[in-house]
């Protein structure tokens, strides 16, 4: 199995393959957020009510994919392995000042992590199993084991796994695509070369 | 009619987050959900709260929600009918 590719967003730039793809340090981190939305121009109008992690998982996503598409693998035979370190704590901190003064229903939904996972697998078709941790900091070593024991299943092709997390205008994130076939990066799926691509 | 209407658009827009839309974009009798505007379960909950915060009016019957929330228009003439003065 090999790390086919990358994505990553930091400090407002979006990065694909290690290379810069698209930046705008001028703006708020929700104003960079639909303008890289904008300039990806995946015509998707529900971007728009996501609330940060989904709009980072989706951005990631759409640049991860952009050259290596997953439409010749089944729905079911493509799992989602994510991971961060303030769970959905950026929307809940959100919802509950809203919940002072009113509710919000479609706030409310986004109170969980892995509604990123949910977000990225309607946006893609993908139904494999999917599964989010949350630690202090990106564990290479956990996502080579637990990413490896999941592409084993025969029935698994391929996996997006990486880090996804926001608090604030804090922001980070680096996903990576991983198949049993080689393509793109076709780099070794491992903690060494997690660790040097995440950097 | 045609005022309510108009800040009924600009609401929807702006609580359901629907950025890509002008006013404009929305016709009176527009279905607001399935193949027209394409809203969901979440939004007509959204909308609830949305009438009851800005027109104090509420939904008394839940199954009278696909026949209130079918149009802007329909939206408009159930706050006519049940606003208090």
């Amino acid at each position: 199995m090999f790390i086919s590719g990358t994505s990553k967003i930091r400090k407002q730039a979006i990065y694909h393959q290690g290379t810069l793809a698209f930046e705008d340090t001028s703006v708020s981190l929700d104003d960079f957020l639909t303008a890289a939305y904008d300039h990806l121009s995946p015509e998707y109008p529900k971007f728009y009510k996501m609330d940060r992690l989904a709009k980072l998982g989706f951005l990631a996503t759409e640049m991860l994919l952009r050259e290596l598409p997953i439409k010749q693998y089944a729905p079911e035979s493509v799992s989602l392995v994510l991971s961060n370190a303030h769970a959905s704590l950026d929307t809940d901190v959100r919802y509950h000042e809203a919940a002072k003064t009113s509710s919000s229903p479609a706030l409310f939904v986004y109170t969980l992590p892995n509604i990123v996972s949910g977000e990225i697998c309607i946006r893609h078709k993908i139904k494999g199993e999917n599964t989010f941790f949350v630690s202090s900091s990106f564990d290479a070593g956990l996502h080579e084991a637990y990413v490896n024991q999941v592409m084993q299943q025969p029935s698994v092709q391929a996996c997006i796994a990486g880090w996804i997390d926001v608090m604030d205008s804090h922001h980070d994130v680096f996903l990576y695509l991983i198949e049993k076939e080689k393509r793109g990066l076709a780099l070794p799926h491992t903690a060494e070369e997690l660790t040097k691509l995440y950097r | 009619m045609e005022q309510l209407m108009a800040d009924l658009k600009k609401q929807i827009i702006e609580a359901l987050n629907l950025k890509h839309l002008k006013p404009e974009n929305i016709g009176d009798d527009q279905p607001l959900f399935g193949d027209g505007l394409g809203l969901d379960s979440i939004d007509a909950l959204e909308l609830i709260v949305l009438l009851q915060q800005n027109y104090k009016v509420k939904i008394e019957n839940p199954q009278d929600g696909p026949t209130i929330f079918h149009s802007v228009k329909s939206i408009a003439e159930y706050i006519r009918a049940n606003q208090t003065a």
